[in-house]
């Protein structure tokens, strides 16, 4: 079988399990605030957890486009299980491949695909957001070991996780380590009262005096932020660049299933051209979010050194978008939107989350003009 | 084009400052004088290991291999030899 017709099947296989053991649950999961255990193994088991992995570490070796095609499937069935994707494979997991060394890359990738460790990313402090090269969580050399101190908020799956990617200061060294859940020291706080994610066990981690080893350190000692962090955020934005096409297909599917029933003035209110205006915008949205997600992962797949800004431009678009078909499918839907017995009603919580998460739309439109003022300067062409 | 030229036009082209008499010499510390920001530095990593075929390790990554135009050539050199 070719590459391509195996990851095919991989991506029609998810389909269906999304349908059937996700999906259904989404609402339930949201109200219930968790994402069950037996889910999570049941994706492991798939191999979904380690999608992108090379077949050594436990992957099922997709690349970048059909992972993002599997994280689209995922995501349209429900965020805060996506949102595991992102965390456990594209922030944690594909930073560890990038710059973990052979050990660690050895001890947690197969963990990781297992669903026997799950991991989260701790960037987020409770007063460094955007400006994430400031943070505050501050470590310290004590004889071969580290010492840890300080607190990460907003952290997706923090209250479940099993070990941490964790980024801390020293004097002007920002460093990233692995620490893992028991060390002593460790506490989490569970976050309530979310907009969206509500699944998605976010939490709040205290460090105090935690003890580590020098092997936790990953990469090199004050490359934290230049390689490591910017390793996770530009895998972290590929991903929330197809769960912003996610939220949007399925608003989209809600919006048009929903005009194609409901009565009005004696007939079907997709009759009514401004709800086909409202159906129009939002295909057209959705098929460009997804053309610029491919192209990113075209680049991605070609090593093109592009394919950063190019993801940067398309998690920017999807996420706007994604707000923007769902507000729509909650218009169009009228005040059955506006009710949780709706799937359109969490969609559009949900798509909120996407501009701000993994950094926030004014983040991605400095980084963009930045680009485009020199990209597209006609006199030096 | 040589690997200089294309170390140099890759920069020019990626350059944080929006300047046109920005003059970049080979040289100069690209990241102490502001040419590019920290974001950059992944950029040039994949740049690197895309166009010329090498793999940077983590042991590679000291700020003296990537800080300027010359010394980004000297280490691609370098891992090309090994």
């Amino acid at each position: 079988m070719s590459s391509d017709k195996r990851q095919k099947a991989i991506i029609e296989e998810a389909c269906l399990f999304a349908e059937l053991e996700i999906q259904p649950y989404a609402t339930e999961f949201d109200q219930q605030g968790a994402l069950p255990r037996e889910l999570i193994e049941k994706m492991a088991a798939k191999g979904y957890l380690a999608a992108s992995f090379p077949e050594e570490f436990g992957g099922l070796e997709l690349d970048p486009v059909y992972y993002g095609l599997l994280t689209e499937v995922i995501g349209k069935a429900c965020c805060s299980t996506r949102a595991l994707l992102t965390v456990q494979t594209s922030l944690v997991g594909e930073t560890l491949l990038r710059w973990g060394n052979k050990h660690q890359k050895e001890k947690w990738l197969p963990l990781i695909a297992r669903g026997e460790k799950i991991a989260a990313f701790a960037l987020t402090e409770p007063n460094i957001g955007s400006d994430a090269k400031n943070v505050s969580c501050q470590y310290q050399k004590n004889g071969d070991n580290f010492i840890i101190n300080g607190r990460k908020k907003w952290i997706t799956y923090a209250d479940i996780a099993d070990f941490y990617l964790v980024i801390a200061v020293n004097e002007d060294k920002v460093s990233a380590f692995i620490i893992e859940r028991n060390s002593n020291g460790v506490s989490t706080k569970p976050i309530h009262g979310l907009l969206g994610a509500r699944a998605a066990h976010i939490a709040e981690i205290e460090f105090k005096d935690v003890n580590i080893s020098k092997d936790s350190l990953l990469g090199p000692e004050g490359g934290g932020f230049t390689y490591v962090v910017n390793t996770a955020l530009d895998h972290g934005r590929y991903s929330i660049a197809w769960a912003g096409v996610a939220i949007a297909q399925a608003a989209v599917e809600a919006m048009v299933s929903y005009a194609r029933q409901r009565e009005q003035f004696g007939k079907k209110i997709f009759h009514f051209q401004l709800i086909q205006g409202m159906i129009a915008d939002a295909v057209t949205k959705t098929h460009a979010a997804r053309a610029l997600c491919l192209k990113a992962a075209e680049y991605r797949k070609m090593q093109n050194p592009e394919a950063i800004i190019e993801t940067t431009i398309a998690k920017y678009f999807t996420s706007k978008i994604a707000l923007e078909v769902a507000s729509d499918a909650v218009q169009v839907h009228g005040g059955m939107g506006c009710c949780n017995k709706y799937p359109v009603e969490r969609l559009f919580r949900e798509a909120k989350i996407l501009e701000i998460i993994e950094g926030t739309s004014q983040i991605q439109q400095m980084i963009i003009s930045k680009y485009g003022l020199k990209k597209y300067h006609c006199s030096r062409t | 084009m040589n690997p200089i030229d294309k170390i140099r036009f890759f920069i020019k082209e990626n350059m944080a400052i929006i300047n046109d008499d920005a003059i970049l010499n080979d040289t100069d510390n690209i990241f102490e004088q502001g040419f590019v920001d920290s974001m950059f530095a992944m950029q040039l990593v994949n740049f690197v290991e895309s166009e010329f075929d090498i793999k940077v390790e983590n042991e590679d990554l000291d700020i003296n291999n990537f800080n300027s135009v010359r010394n980004i050539s000297l280490f691609i050199e370098r891992k090309q030899h090994i």
